[in-house]
């Protein structure tokens, strides 16, 4: 054994032990990927995935109906390997930098300002990425949890940003924000002060109840329709800047080569397109014999409300609308269904998302084409990096009634 | 008047930048929140934008750099020599003199030669580094590191100093790597998301 690896286990012992993981034997055999099973008091879960820098939290999108996601349910990224303890009472938030008046709110008179109750989804960039496809872990849920369980909706409470950005008093110059979380990283992220002025939560309230830990307790941006890491947890300063603050995830983590820009990167999206999801019946579950059965799933776009929503079960062939469930709501999930006979035979099922905005959502071959790729390009291993990623998602299901996940198949 | 003032209100509002929407009124909600003092603002103000402006008074060098690294970095990161262990896999792509000029599609990415500004790096140490015990480093242990970093990758020489005035001066070698070229909002393209 090499001393680099002697170290590293090291290490991982005096992480886990900082961190308060009860590590095992297992932790260094599978490097830098490891089970927590206790971590600050909370049960051991599926669907969950602690690492040295990272913790994740996947929705387990079979099992939760209508639109809303129980806050412990909710799906997290945690730049970190532990969450921060925030003394409520000492917790500030800061508004400075290109203001006339800066100034600092504690969070019992961020409650007293007025306030917004809205129900958004929140997702992350990289959800849905092809790298996790087909990659089963039997900790991680089942392969819509695991695939797509990085989105969830919630209804979030809180202060107007605007609010707080009026009061403090913006400069001509301004024209960007930077935010940054009380977490050990002090996780960072740029936001354009148009968004900021229209329709961003400085949030203490998910489903009725305080933040909890995971989600940002005592206070996080919401940032409606956007890439995830713009809503800042745990958020302790808005710095009020002329210019994009290039945090570092800003340009590696959010930003994506591709060979129709010629070999250079995307980069600030900023804003989800239209996207879909076929949850019941879905790879991993199983299909209780021909006849009726409901197909239901989730549609959302960072555009605002979804105005259609289709399901074909002939492999794309012919599509037909689905029922969207009330309330269909701007940057939010909306729950669909589509009465089905499944007739004992193999079938293709998949949904479709249509947006306000017109756009719809598109088949891999059409999101191939637009980044310059071919279908090929996705059987490599490993398959190109993407985010953003909002390809039609069929579910093939075979004629014994198992049901498998075939986007790149 | 109040019937022209009607018709000119769209017109000045598209006409004035969005900051203007906020500005120069007075407060609504006067008695919530404190007025923070510049002595205040700066014992938290660690935000780094691209041109350095913040950046703290301090100076290191790639040597210097090597030795932190040994002692706070490599336990995650690697010993650095060869390609058989962490820190060229990772952090490092291209060599001394010769930066990185390919594309950046997968494992490349990982290093600050990805980076588009020279400041990113040190504002990411600074706030994040080491993972154990994040904004333990001094200025000029975060100048050293990201000195030993960029002279590794090809970007400065061995023996440039990084300070705050050097610091944001280096050229990356991918700052013409993204597209838009700058960031813009509202975003260019239509539809924004692909």
């Amino acid at each position: 054994m090499d001393a680099n690896r002697s170290s590293r286990r090291r290490f991982l012992k005096q992480t886990a032990a900082l961190a308060g993981v009860a590590t095992g034997a297992g932790l260094a055999v599978r490097g830098q990927s490891a089970q927590a099973q206790h971590l600050h008091g909370e049960l051991p879960r599926r669907g969950a995935r602690y690492t040295i820098d990272h913790m994740t939290h996947y929705t387990p999108l079979q099992d939760y109906a209508g639109i809303i996601t129980p806050a412990p349910l909710h799906f997290m990224q945690q730049h970190s390997s532990e969450f921060p303890e925030i003394d409520v009472q000492q917790h500030r938030v800061t508004i400075h930098g290109l203001v006339d008046r800066p100034l600092s709110f504690t969070v019992e008179e961020l409650k007293r300002l007025p306030s917004v109750s809205r129900i958004h989804f929140l997702e992350c960039h990289g959800n849905s990425s092809p790298a996790i496809h087909g990659a089963g872990d039997p900790n991680l849920g089942l392969p819509v949890q695991f695939i797509h369980g990085m989105t969830s909706c919630s209804e979030w409470t809180g202060v107007p940003l605007s609010v707080l950005l009026k009061e403090a008093g913006l400069q001509k110059e301004a024209s960007w924000l930077v935010s940054e979380g009380g977490d050990a990283g002090k996780f960072s992220h740029t936001l354009p002060l148009a968004k900021a002025m229209e329709d961003v939560i400085v949030a203490y309230g998910q489903n009725g109840e305080p933040l909890r830990v995971e989600q940002g307790y005592p206070i996080r941006l919401v940032v409606p329709g956007w890439e995830a890491p713009f809503s800042v947890k745990y958020l302790r300063h808005v710095k009020v800047v002329d210019q994009p603050y290039m945090a570092w995830n800003e340009s590696m983590n959010h930003s994506v080569t591709r060979p129709d820009l010629r070999d250079k990167a995307r980069w600030y999206h900023f804003q989800f397109g239209p996207k879909s999801v076929i949850t019941r019946p879905s790879a991993g579950l199983e299909m209780f014999g021909r006849g009726y059965v409901q197909i239901t799933g989730l549609a959302w776009s960072g555009a605002g409300v979804v105005s259609k929503v289709e399901v074909s079960t002939d492999g794309g062939r012919s599509w037909k609308e689905a029922k969207r469930h009330a309330p269909v709501l701007p940057r939010a999930h909306t729950r669909f269904t589509f009465d089905w006979a499944w007739d004992g035979q193999e079938a293709v099922i998949q949904s479709r998302c249509t947006d306000e905005a017109g756009e719809v959502q598109p088949s891999l071959a059409e999101l191939s084409k637009n980044w310059g790729m071919h279908l090929e390009d996705w059987k490599k291993t490993p398959r190109p990096r993407a985010i953003h990623f909002n390809a039609i998602q069929p579910w093939k299901i075979a004629r014994d009634g198992s049901i498998s996940d075939v986007l790149f198949a | 008047m109040s019937c022209s003032l009607k018709f000119l209100l769209p017109a000045m509002i598209l006409a004035v930048p969005m900051a203007a929407l906020a500005q120069s009124q007075p407060r609504i909600y006067p008695n919530l929140g404190t007025p923070l003092s510049p002595a205040e603002i700066q014992s938290f103000d660690r935000m780094i934008g691209p041109e350095g402006k913040e950046l703290p008074p301090g100076r290191g060098t790639a040597k210097e750099g090597e030795a932190i690294f040994a002692k706070r970095c490599e336990i995650c990161h690697g010993k650095g020599k060869n390609e058989e262990n962490g820190l060229l896999r990772s952090l490092v792509i291209g060599s001394p003199g010769k930066p990185y000029r390919g594309a950046f599609y997968g494992e490349e990415r990982n290093g600050p030669s990805y980076y588009p500004y020279a400041t990113i790096a040190w504002d990411y140490i600074n706030r994040a580094m080491p993972v154990t015990d994040p904004g333990s480093l001094t200025p000029n242990e975060v100048y050293a590191l990201v000195a030993f970093l960029y002279y590794r990758n090809g970007i400065i020489q061995e023996n440039d100093v990084m300070d705050e005035k050097t610091l944001p001066k280096v050229e990356m070698p991918n700052r013409n790597g993204f597209v838009p070229a700058v960031p813009v909002y509202p975003p260019e393209k239509k539809p924004s998301w692909y």
